[in-house]
């Protein structure tokens, strides 16, 4: 059973090499992006401001909210990259981040030395990326270019490569940042159908997007931020 | 916090399908397309070596059959520690995209540099291999320290490139400072002269950990001897620089995330 918990939780980010004096002295609030504050002589970008919520299998999440309004970082707090300053989170269950698909990966290596670096940043052993590797080579279509470095792919076959790897195993959590649409009209028809797969098996998932009818075809629930705040939790539908 | 630092000790230690990948990945990246790796780097050590050799031991006015060993085996150790300090600075700050993604211990990014200096000091032992032809090294039981004495070299990395990577990802003019004083080190510490000479200020060398670090290779391969007192003071390192870092890392090692 997957479950997150998010308690009461604060993001600051420091600002090092920003500290004009007219950025210390202003409390500045601007129509985007979290606060601007101090604390104690630097100065502080207050991404995520006491955010609480819990989520439970067949949570279906989507965060809406203004550039800078947190999305990104609550994603980050939750694959466990940022530890909060304040709060406490609580993620069980295993969690694929889908927030930078190709991360890991290398040019000068071929396609086929690139699924294993991908699946290892994504947190597999080699033996168990080894059976899903014929897999990975047939969905990307890429057939003997695998075995060429990636700095001979097109952008979009890299983009395939990336995507194939990123979804040949579905987890329990799934962060996303905006929708993944990769490859021409043919290919994106399959990557939609893998990745609702990959999307339906997964118990919690959190998808971050200014786009609110991918939401609501996606979601269940909405959540929204401002300026770092949780500001409402809205149930789709009702 | 501690109990936090530990486990991202534990299991990044035990990642060994992972930072020996990202090393190989990096040494691989930077040599692709070459035909001779790093042996290019082995190379012009060979001849930089070559070179200096005979050259040094008549401007140290030293017997060239002691002194050229001691100068191949010195600065081929001190290559691994000047690019273990320097690299371990940078440690965190190059990983910054898989640092921000989340889920890798830290531990991770300071072996994956060990290990990339390991597999580049393996090059270079070419050398020692083939100055060992002409100057063979006294055998003794001692030679089995050698193996030994890399490891304690690479522990103490460990916890140094800990400290430094977190220090630098924070100060980012430190880097630049260490490596000014990474280059002063190389003619204080005894890799051109021998800490025999000295003379009555050999206080110089024994106060100096790097000596102590050279000296732990050095003495097996060159006299047979076991270095008690540098493996002494390199234990002692290991014991004070964990004891030092822990409390730190336990402290500071969340804050990495925000800092690169």
């Amino acid at each position: 059973m997957a479950h997150i918990s998010v308690q009461d939780v604060s993001v600051d980010f420091p600002i090092y090499g920003a500290q004009s004096r007219s950025f210390k002295k202003a409390l500045f609030r601007a129509a985007t992006g979290g606060m601007i504050a101090r604390d104690h002589d630097r100065i502080v970008v207050r991404a995520l401001d006491g955010v609480s919520f819990e989520l439970r299998d067949g949570d279906r999440i989507g965060l809406v909210g203004h550039n800078g309004s947190g999305k990104s970082t609550l994603l980050r707090v939750l694959s466990g990259a940022y530890e909060p300053v304040r709060g406490t989170v609580n993620v069980e269950g295993r969690i694929a981040s889908m927030l930078n698909i190709s991360l890991g990966m290398d040019n000068e290596a071929t396609g086929y030395e690139n699924i294993f670096l991908r699946g290892i940043v994504m947190g597999f052993r080699p033996r168990e990326i080894e059976p899903l590797v014929d897999e990975i080579v047939a969905f990307s279509e890429l057939g003997d270019y695998i075995y060429m470095p990636m700095r001979t792919y097109s952008s979009g076959m890299a983009m395939r490569l990336a995507f194939a790897v990123s979804t040949c195993v579905s987890a329990e959590i799934l962060l996303m940042d905006e929708w993944l649409s990769v490859g021409d009209a043919e290919f994106s028809e399959k990557a939609k159908d893998r990745l609702n797969n990959v999307v339906g098996q997964a118990k919690i998932l959190v998808l971050a997007s200014h786009d609110e009818s991918l939401i609501e075809a996606n979601c269940n629930k909405i959540m929204r931020l401002s300026h770092g705040e949780l500001t409402s939790t809205e149930v789709i539908g009702s | 916090m501690l109990a936090k630092a530990m486990r991202d000790l534990r299991v990044g230690i035990l990642s060994v399908h992972v930072w020996p990948t990202l090393a190989w990945q990096e040494i691989r990246q930077r040599y692709r397309r070459s035909v001779l790796g790093p042996f290019w780097l082995t190379i012009s050590i060979g001849v930089l070596i070559a070179g200096m050799g005979p050259l040094y031991s008549r401007l140290f006015g030293q017997d060239t059959s002691s002194y050229f060993p001691h100068l191949a085996v010195s600065f081929i150790v001190w290559m691994l520690l000047a690019s273990l300090i320097t690299e371990g600075c940078t440690s965190f700050m190059v990983a910054e995209g898989l640092i921000k993604e989340g889920r890798m211990p830290l531990t991770v990014h300071v072996l994956r540099v060990i290990w990339k200096n390991l597999i580049i000091f393996a090059h270079h032992a070419l050398i020692l291999v083939i100055l060992f032809i002409f100057y063979p090294p006294p055998l003794s039981w001692a030679l089995l320290l050698v193996p030994l004495a890399i490891l304690a070299i690479a522990v103490n990395a460990l916890w140094v490139g800990l400290f430094l990577g977190m220090l630098c990802a924070r100060f980012r003019d430190i880097p630049l400072i260490i490596q000014s004083i990474v280059q002063v080190m190389f003619f204080l510490t005894p890799v051109l002269w021998t800490p025999g000479a000295l003379g009555r200020h050999a206080w110089a060398a024994q106060w100096n950990p790097l000596n102590h670090l050279l000296e732990i290779v050095r003495g097996p391969l060159l006299d047979g001897r076991v270095a008690a007192t540098s493996w002494a003071a390199v234990i002692g390192m290991a014991l004070v620089g964990f004891a030092f870092v822990l409390p730190v890392f336990a402290r500071f090692r969340a804050r990495v995330a925000y800092w690169v």
